[in-house]
């Protein structure tokens, strides 16, 4: 018994060597570019994720399973909007499933967690939304990327729409985590006159009976407000019911009225102004394509998030093609990168000194759509080739 | 002095809104000795069918016993096919059952009506303001939650302290096995309690729905406060469940208010709104460690 187990072992261990050799050798052939998406799928903010996640899809499936000419290897995990357990699925990518890059993080707070960490180890990481003020100044890394924004150029922009229409006097709101307080400090840049009040609430409160009888009391002119997802559909709801949507106007970025937000809330949105980097009606080729692309794929209306997806992955899709599939070629890759050469829907794109955006933003209005639901249309430009505040604190 | 008025209307809404949840959970709870987690998924399983039914057409009255009744039905399946097993089981096995229950409901609904948020209007003859307090408009859907909620909680009290079902309910929250011994039928008893509790988180989900997101996952940040209510008021006394519920609301939303006021006395106002949500957002959890601290068994205890 002891000898034929022993035999069996040894045998085991000769299958195995052998079977490395062999997957080694098939590697070198053509290796598919393996791709990591932590993204937020569950909770009341996952569609925020499964819209990031449809637009990348959109994007390989443009090209055939292909980025950049390479297989892709597309692995998604659900954070569940939790840091920590964004955390361990990134160690577990990187560790035993030996991912070649990382992206998909939506919530700043969880990129956080992750971030630092993972581009510190040498992975590169490609942001799809979250662009947290640190990651973008003093901290800034060669393999951190983000192909969205820095947190604070959407609000920064409706601060100067706000300032521009001679508001006076703006009651402001955010949740309390990191975006939050980067969002009310990118109004404030810009917008100079008095601040009636500013009010951060628990991230994914849903009553917000409170705060809005504090506001009405603050009598302010207009109201500026960071609620994306779940919790920007309960805020503007209870703002309508309690008869203010008439009285104070409201201005939020574009987080605060995407497309699956204005449907679900309805007409309580329609006249919102609202910041952002794209709109669905833009007039270019790239997101005329998109849109077109994206309604016959999954018969539903793209949002900021699916742009974001999508973009980054054509992002990707150059800077493997540049370095023709071999993703050792870490230093190349990072430079093709950089290079942004890729049609984004969003127009003007390119890479500042931070490996942040330099882009355009517009003021977009909410209407009704012809078929059925609402959208949002394109009122005017505000920034040309914006850039963020914490470039100049980045030593790179 | 009139926002503090509309501020305690508020807390007197939210109470509400947590009372029809809390009432079902610790009838559950008390008298079959059962920790639901997916309470929270019923109160989501009303709002989604009532919000989808009222999205075809069906006017807001048949939306909302469309939702309760599917709501009662998903909650008399669970227990026929799940929850019987677990009775005799610890608590921990239960707890994790119904975790999985969670998890199998949000998918399910993500499934079904796709990840994004689902919208549904306030009925047109409640969606004005009511200057119940002159000088305050108030939401005319908040008063009529608050309406259903005091309604609600009333029947609730004839059906416990006045009829022979309450008799049993009362006499199961305090001994189980002897009134399984004067012959009153346990198990059916059990489904129709259970269906009776998913009634109430279902209504309490479609009353919810117009002035929040209908979205997977909704009915969990409900549920930890639901749970914080039964344990302060007791468990199984639904009398508990009003004076935990009413607390709760009121303490969760004056503290939201006034407590980063207060810091601001001291602090710079972003720090103190910091410091302050922070603190308020931990304010229902010290209340519910002061009040254990002086009766373990919460304020209005039952035997058992």
């Amino acid at each position: 018994m002891l000898v034929k187990g022993k035999k069996a072992a040894l045998l085991g261990a000769a299958a195995m060597v052998m079977g490395t050799c062999v997957a080694s050798f098939a590697a070198q052939a053509a290796e598919p570019v393996k791709i990591g998406m932590i993204t937020t799928l569950s909770t009341g903010a996952g569609y925020l994720g499964d819209d990031m996640r449809k637009g990348f899809e959109l994007a390989i499936s443009e090209h055939d399973g292909k980025l950049g000419g390479s297989d892709i290897d597309l692995i998604v995990e659900d954070d569940g909007l939790k840091p920590e357990s964004a955390r361990q699925i990134a160690t577990r990518m990187i560790e035993s499933e030996h991912v070649d890059l990382m992206t998909g993080i939506i919530f700043s707070n969880v990129a956080m967690a992750v971030v630092p960490k993972v581009v510190r180890d040498g992975m590169i990481y490609i942001s799809t939304n979250a662009g947290p003020s640190v990651l973008a100044g003093a901290k800034c890394d060669a393999n951190y990327f983000n192909a969205a924004y820095q947190n604070d150029n959407i609000h920064e922009a409706m601060g100067q729409y706000v300032q521009d229409q001679g508001f006076k006097k703006v009651y402001l709101l955010a949740p309390n985590y990191p975006a939050g307080k980067d969002a009310l400090s990118g109004f404030k840049r810009f917008y100079k006159g008095e601040i009636a009040d500013e009010v951060y609430t628990k991230l994914g409160q849903t009553d917000y009976a409170a705060e809005i009888a504090s506001l009405r009391a603050a009598k302010p002119d207009a109201v500026f407000f960071f609620y994306p997802g779940g919790m920007g559909i309960n805020f503007i709801k209870q703002y309508a019911q309690a008869g203010l949507k008439d009285e104070i106007p409201l201005f939020g970025p574009a987080f605060s009225a995407d497309e699956h937000l204005v449907d679900a809330v309805g007409e309580a949105a329609v006249g919102m102004k609202n910041t952002s980097h794209w709109s669905p009606d833009m007039d270019n080729a790239a997101s005329k394509k998109f849109v077109a692309g994206y309604v016959a794929k999954y018969g539903a209306k793209p949002s900021l998030y699916s742009v974001q997806g999508y973009d980054a992955a054509n992002l990707i899709g150059s800077a493997i093609a540049a370095v023709g599939g071999d993703m050792s070629k870490k230093d190349d890759f990072r430079a093709a990168l950089k290079k942004a050469d890729f049609a984004s829907v969003r127009g003007n794109f390119k890479f500042g000194n931070n490996n942040h955006p330099i882009q355009d933003f517009y003021v977009r209005e909410v209407v009704a759509d012809p078929d059925g639901g609402f959208t949002n249309k394109l009122v005017g430009k505000v920034f040309s080739d914006h850039v963020d505040a914490y470039a100049s604190e980045c030593k790179m | 002095m009139l926002l503090f008025l509309e501020q305690l209307l508020n807390g007197l809404q939210f109470g509400v809104t947590l009372l029809l949840m809390a009432s079902g959970l610790t009838l559950i709870f008390g008298i079959m000795n059962l920790i639901n987690l997916a309470h929270g998924s019923l109160f989501m399983v009303g709002a989604y069918v009532g919000a989808t039914a009222i999205a075809h057409g069906s006017g807001f009255f048949l939306g909302l016993l469309t939702g309760i009744a599917a709501a009662a039905i998903t909650g008399m399946v669970m227990e026929f096919v799940i929850m019987r097993r677990l009775y005799r089981r610890d608590h921990l096995d239960q707890v994790l059952a119904t975790f999985g229950l969670i998890l199998f409901f949000n998918e399910m609904v993500s499934i079904l009506w796709g990840r994004q948020p689902i919208a549904m209007d306030t009925p047109g003859f409640l969606s004005g303001t009511v200057e119940l307090i002159p000088g305050a408009p108030y939401p005319a859907f908040r008063l009529a939650v608050i309406a259903t909620g005091i309604l609600v909680t009333g029947l609730l009290y004839f059906l416990v302290m006045k009829t022979r079902i309450g008799m049993w309910i009362r006499a199961g929250a305090s001994n189980r096995e002897m009134i399984g011994a004067l012959g009153v039928n346990i198990s059916l008893l059990y489904t129709v309690l259970f269906g009776f509790g998913a009634a109430l988180a279902g209504l309490a989900g479609v009353m919810a729905a117009p002035f929040s997101a209908v979205q997977s996952g909704m009915g969990e940040n409900i549920l930890i406060l639901t749970f914080v209510v039964i344990v302060i008021g007791g468990i199984g006394s639904i009398r508990g469940a009003v004076a935990g519920a009413l607390l709760i609301g009121l303490t969760d939303t004056l503290g939201r208010v006034y407590i980063p006021d207060l810091m601001r006395l001291w602090l710079p106002p972003s720090v103190a709104d910091g410091a302050g949500a922070s603190l308020a957002s931990m304010l229902i959890y010290i209340l519910m460690a002061v009040v254990l601290a002086f009766r373990p068994r919460g304020l209005f205890q039952t035997h058992g």
